[in-house]
């Protein structure tokens, strides 16, 4: 029990880092009906955002410390952070400490102008092009990229620890009289993705802004007749979507040091994703990364990979095909949307 | 000619004899020059340059006729990689076991992978063909590496060892891959004056089967089978309405294509004998659509001109280093020296695939028909200054 405990729990932290992406990927198929190759660069871009203000937060002056002597006696340099000198020592080290959590106030503004820019800049002139072109022009960006990022950070992974106090272990069985022991950070994690799913949806069912963008999703043209620049409010629905890759990326960032592929790697399973749960269903992406998530947790346990070798690596491709060939329309899919 | 119109004979022609003097024509520059570093005419990039041309051929097959954008071809690669060093394991070093295995196995897998695949078109079918390659990727770089059953070495890679049976290898043949005794490194280095050619036995083994597939491409696309698969691009709907039964003709050809493109691996193996499978992974799937689409999804010489120039210039562009660009600018001033080289860095040496991405990108945007369209326009816009002038010239006459 609690290893079944254990492993719904390990697929849950994945499931979210794939649930967020499948729902940006949705959302801007949805709106704009673009497939966004890019998508994934945008969850590697917010991830860098991270690893960015831990270093901007850390960037410190040497001063010579004359109480102190290294071992040939000399006075010793020390550095210290601007942030520890403006604010005391206290507060500054709390606030590099926090840098990774800090980093979402920031990476909000910065991925939704990502995504504006992308949007005006590159994909508007692609609406009426077929997908193939779409692909592969997203394709190419994404390339770029993520070369871009590799130039300024270079190849090798960045480690970017959590902040000390989420950084260690819990018994979460404990409430329930079971010994699960789990990393904090991996379950602030889900958390996270719950709200910011919860967020999303509340935003488009509750608002006048996000019926308007529903109502554009159903049927464009009519809404464009009706007077309203539904254009103007995809293009925001593109920045938010992009927001979200990237908020998914911030966060990932202490459960997986950043590396410029980690977005490719990421995208092909997204894809699968957003295929299994239904091209252009919300709720269909959300619940086939956690179910696809949970399925390759469980499929990891060594009793799985003991039976039947390396069927963790391939188990989410299995189903997605399946899946297609049996339910093509995917698990919620929509009627009408991508048939031919 | 070999039943084909004059113009299409003219093309194979030139590219038959393209291939033939590629030793010449790739190395303009003399040997001890600085330019030398330019020069392409060395065995191992000219193999790479006809085999990649057949893997761009295969898959122009597929995308260019019928529009089925498959994103997961390397697989075929990688699959004919491995069963070719499996011929060498297992028969000997003679290539040509291992060439016909690879088509076949790639060939058995196409028709698998397609037969599923098809059943959906667009986007899924892009999506689908990736899902097979990631599994196959993920199935030869660790399932099928456990010492239980080991099929393909893992990330080592598969190699022929020592105590590999190798039953038909005698004595006096090569211990490398050959072709009944010949080997396939045998290089024939000739001197011309400041020049240098090398003529490379694996290299016109490759050049020869390319040519033999370009031209069945070329009868694949004159053929009814061909024009059914245009048809399939243009519009499938209305061509199922008319009660055509599409799918064994889009199975048919991307069984075509995969079968070519496990030839290529087989070739891959043959020039060298080691297959991993990094060669299966989605970029290297990526990459054999970018040829295809920078030299022109649908012509015939569009994917060898691609997958030509993206080879080359991954050569190239990968060994200019910043001393070299130094070089290159010494007549400007030292600080606009300086500069430049500063502008220019991150697009050469390992920054190759930055500058190959803004270069997709741009094509995509601007070219969709590739290379080929842009020459095509260059020549219509020649064409068009041409016929301006002397309707200008025929309009002020009447004036007079």
């Amino acid at each position: 029990m609690d290893a079944l405990l254990l492993q719904i729990l390990n697929g849950l932290d994945k499931g979210s880092a794939y649930a967020l992406i499948a729902l940006g990927l949705t959302l801007i198929f949805g709106t704009l009906g673009v497939v966004n190759f890019a998508h994934g660069a945008l969850f590697m871009i917010g991830a860098f955002v991270a690893v960015t203000l831990q270093r901007v937060l850390s960037l410190s002056f040497e001063t010579i410390d004359p109480t102190q002597k290294d071992f040939l006696g000399n006075p010793l340099k020390v550095k210290t952070p601007y942030v520890e000198s403006w604010f005391g020592p206290e507060t500054g080290g709390l606030i590099i400490d926090w840098a990774v959590p800090l980093a979402i106030l920031f990476a909000i503004p910065i991925m939704i102008a990502v995504g504006f820019i992308m949007e005006r800049g590159l994909i508007k002139y692609f609406y009426k092009r077929p997908h193939a072109d779409q692909i592969l022009v997203t394709f190419g960006l994404a390339i770029v990229l993520q070369e871009v990022v590799k130039y300024f950070y270079g190849a090798n992974p960045i480690q970017t620890p959590a902040p000390d106090a989420l950084n260690g272990v819990a018994n979460v069985g404990a409430a329930f009289g079971m010994d699960i022991v789990y990393p904090v950070w991996r379950i602030v994690y889900f958390f996270f993705s719950v709200i910011i799913i919860a967020a999303i949806f509340s935003f488009l069912r509750f608002t006048t802004f996000g019926m308007v963008v529903r109502a554009g999703m159903a049927d464009r043209e009519t809404v464009g007749l009706l007077g309203i620049n539904i254009d103007r409010r995809f293009t925001i629905m593109f920045g938010v979507a992009s927001a979200v890759a990237g908020l998914a990326g911030v966060m990932y960032t202490p459960i997986n040091p950043p590396n410029y592929h980690m977005g490719m790697d990421f995208l092909v399973l997204s894809f699968v994703v957003v295929v299994v749960g239904g091209m252009g269903s919300l709720p269909g992406a959300v619940l086939a990364g956690f179910l696809l998530g949970i399925l390759e947790s469980f499929a990891s346990t060594t009793w799985a990979t003991t039976t039947l070798p390396g069927i963790n690596q391939i188990i989410i491709y299995l189903v997605a095909i399946a899946v297609l060939l049996t339910r093509p329309r995917g698990l919620m899919g929509l009627k009408g949307v991508m048939e031919d | 000619m070999f039943g084909l119109d004059k113009r299409d004979t003219g093309v194979l022609i030139i590219v038959a004899l393209l291939a033939l003097f590629a030793p010449i024509i790739l190395n303009p520059f003399p040997t001890d020059s600085a330019m030398a570093q330019f020069n392409a005419g060395y065995p191992d990039l000219m193999q790479k340059f006809v085999i990649f041309g057949i893997f761009a051929i295969g898959f122009n097959i597929l995308f260019g006729l019928t529009g089925y954008l498959s994103f997961g071809h390397a697989a075929f690669l990688g699959i004919g990689s491995y069963s070719c060093v499996w011929m060498f394991k297992l028969l000997g070093y003679n290539v040509i076991p291992g060439i016909f295995l690879s088509i076949l196995i790639s060939g058995l897998f196409a028709l698998l992978i397609g037969f599923v695949s098809l059943r959906r078109s667009g986007i899924y079918f892009s999506i689908l063909t990736l899902a097979f390659a990631q599994m196959c990727f993920a199935l030869a770089y660790s399932v099928l590496s456990n010492p239980r059953f080991n099929l393909t070495n893992g990330e080592t890679g598969l190699q022929v060892y020592a105590n590999d049976p190798q039953w038909f290898h005698r004595d006096g043949l090569p211990d490398l891959p050959h072709l009944f005794g010949l080997s396939m490194r045998a290089t024939q280095k000739i001197q011309v004056g400041a020049w240098e050619f090398q003529f490379n036995a694996g290299y016109y083994l490759c050049a020869l089967i390319m040519l033999v597939c370009f031209y069945l491409a070329i009868r694949i696309f004159r053929s009814p089978f061909g024009m059914m698969l245009r048809a399939v691009k243009s519009n499938q709907q209305r061509m199922n309405y008319t009660g055509l039964n599409s799918r064994p003709y889009t199975l048919a050809a991307f069984v075509i294509s995969g079968m070519y493109a496990g030839l290529a691996g087989g070739l891959l193996s043959a020039v060298d004998p080691l297959a991993g499978a990094e060669r299966m992974q989605w970029t290297a799937s990526g990459e054999v659509v970018l040829m295809t689409i920078l030299g022109g999804a649908g012509t015939l010489i569009g994917p060898v001109l691609g997958a030509g120039f993206i080879k080359y210039f991954e050569n190239i562009f990968s060994k200019i280093n910043d001393n070299v660009l130094h070089s290159w600018f010494a007549f400007l001033p030292d600080g606009m020296e300086d500069f430049m080289v500063f502008i220019i860095h991150p697009f050469i040496g390992k920054g190759w695939h930055l500058t190959l991405g803004i270069l997709f990108m741009l094509v995509v945007i601007y070219l969709p028909g590739g290379l080929v369209e842009g020459g095509q326009r260059i020549q219509g816009w020649f064409r068009k200054r041409g016929t301006k002038t002397e309707a200008k010239a025929g309009k002020t006459e009447p004036a007079e």
